[in-house]
């Protein structure tokens, strides 16, 4: 049976992982290399690191922190954050991503997705919506989140598949950094409106969240960050509990 | 040294990165003739089976003579599906024809949200004991990502069940192939691809569990 995977993400700023509340307050977590190894060793099923600040410079040290990472383990590895072009995904891919993530660039370039699925097959381009919760409905935010696009999240996941998106990653910008638990409501919208798998993100707190968004949220995956990076939570423990719950795990 | 065929279908840099860390001796071949040079060969390959028409013509006689004259040969996902006849993907582009059999594409089940392509860490269930599944624990969970799959039959060492139930592992002879990612697989892909290099070594590989065969 397919399991249910359970992602680790790292975001990334000059070759450091950092973690906001919200979107804002960064603060330091550690070594993306040694993070990623004892993810390995937990048992995460999937890594992503994400490109936060995205400038020329911090885009050559990205090409590094990808190599640290895909040298140490041997898992699924994402790369998000600033990937505008064909070139940027190639650097990303060259560097040892298998997936890239495209969040800003896909809304004003849509072509973008078909041109990457095109060459490097759609299980390699994830599309990723930042949302809030607005009225009925998901508004849609990019440039990390400043920006509004004027987009239903429902909406734009659809067309992001038929344009050859091979997975959504869908981030409440309500629940990011909270611990609140995920938007299974939000999850659960998108989930039941493609075809491809989606993973849940934003507000991981407790072993509970999970189960829920696998639950009620219908997530084919869910990634957490800050519970993971300082250890409150480990990933065999989150594991071992969901298999409790009867959710299919991979251990 | 191994023969690592890339034919431009989809990136082998993680192939390249795992084979690397266990101590491989690999390159990639410059040309169908080069191929005989090779005392193994491990054909990659992500996308769709249309891209294994790069193949077709001298590739697939150099790859076809290498493996009829005792070479093992290696193919990973839409590698270990090009062994077979051919694919309902791109009907019109041969496979390499060693094994017996179609690839189809898988059904899903949208009632039971068994979502189409198949992404994500499945179980392995095994069918035969088999020297690429030496060392590995029965029931092990390896990455897949893919829409298409090989049908159970005879060479089917280990099976994977997904709505239906395909081919995850082949093995005939010198002639081994996995639908999944070992590369991406953690510690249960990186002992087969271990098992594989053991195989081009010409070393017996270490004897299966007890418990492998159901």
């Amino acid at each position: 049976m397919l399991t249910k995977r359970i992602i680790a993400c790292m975001d990334v700023r000059d070759g450091q992982v950092v973690k906001g509340v919200k979107f804002q307050e960064l603060r330091h977590a550690g070594d993306p290399g040694e993070l990623a190894e004892r993810y390995n060793v937990e048992g995460i099923d999937e890594v992503v690191v994400l490109d936060i600040t995205a400038t020329l410079e911090s885009r050559q040290a990205l090409a590094k922190t990808i190599g640290a990472v895909a040298r140490r383990i041997f898992l699924p590895l994402t790369v998000g954050g600033g990937i505008r072009s064909e070139e940027d995904a190639a650097a990303a891919v060259d560097a040892g991503a298998d997936k890239v993530s495209l969040n800003t660039a896909a809304l004003k370039n849509p072509a973008l997705i078909t041109t990457l699925a095109r060459r490097y097959g759609s299980q390699a381009v994830i599309v990723a919506i930042d949302a809030k919760r607005r009225g009925d409905g998901f508004a849609v935010y990019v440039r990390s989140g400043t920006s509004d696009a004027a987009r239903d999240a429902v909406e734009w996941a659809r067309e992001a598949e038929s344009r050859g998106a091979g997975e959504i990653l869908l981030t409440s910008m309500d629940r990011d950094g909270t611990r609140s638990g995920f938007d299974c409501e939000m999850t659960a919208a998108v989930a039941n409106a493609v075809h491809i798998p989606v993973i849940a993100s934003g507000g991981a707190g407790g072993l509970e969240h999970f189960c829920d968004v696998f639950t009620r949220g219908h997530a084919d995956a869910a990634l957490a960050a800050s519970i993971f990076h300082y250890a409150d939570t480990s990933v065999s423990e989150l594991k071992r509990y969901l298999r409790e719950k009867h959710i299919p795990v991979r251990m | 040294m191994i023969a690592l065929i890339d034919y431009g279908a989809g990136n082998l840099t993680s192939v390249r990165k795992a084979l690397t860390a266990l101590g491989a001796d690999f390159a990639t071949p410059s040309s169908p003739e080069d191929c005989a040079r090779f005392s193994a060969l491990i054909v990659p390959g992500v996308g769709n089976f249309a891209s294994t028409a790069a193949l077709v013509g001298p590739w697939h006689d150099a790859i076809g003579s290498a493996v009829r004259g005792g070479t093992p040969l290696f193919g990973i996902c839409l590698g270990m599906q090009w062994l077979f006849e051919g694919s309902d993907e791109a009907p019109e582009v041969p496979g390499l024809g060693v094994l017996p059999g179609r690839v189809t594409r898988l059904q899903g089940d949208t009632a039971a949200r068994l979502k189409i392509p198949h992404v994500g860490w499945n179980a392995l269930d095994f069918r035969e004991s088999a020297r690429i599944l030496a060392g590995l624990e029965p029931r092990s969970h390896v990455y897949f990502t893919h829409s298409y799959a090989a049908p159970v039959t005879a060479d089917c060492v280990a099976a994977t069940t997904h709505a239906e139930t395909f081919a995850a592992v082949v093995e005939r002879g010198n002639v081994f192939g996995v639908q999944f990612h070992p590369e991406k697989s953690s510690d249960a892909g990186l002992q087969i691809l271990r098992n594989f290099l053991e195989v081009a070594r010409g070393l017996p590989a270490i004897a299966p569990r007890a418990e492998a065969g159901c």
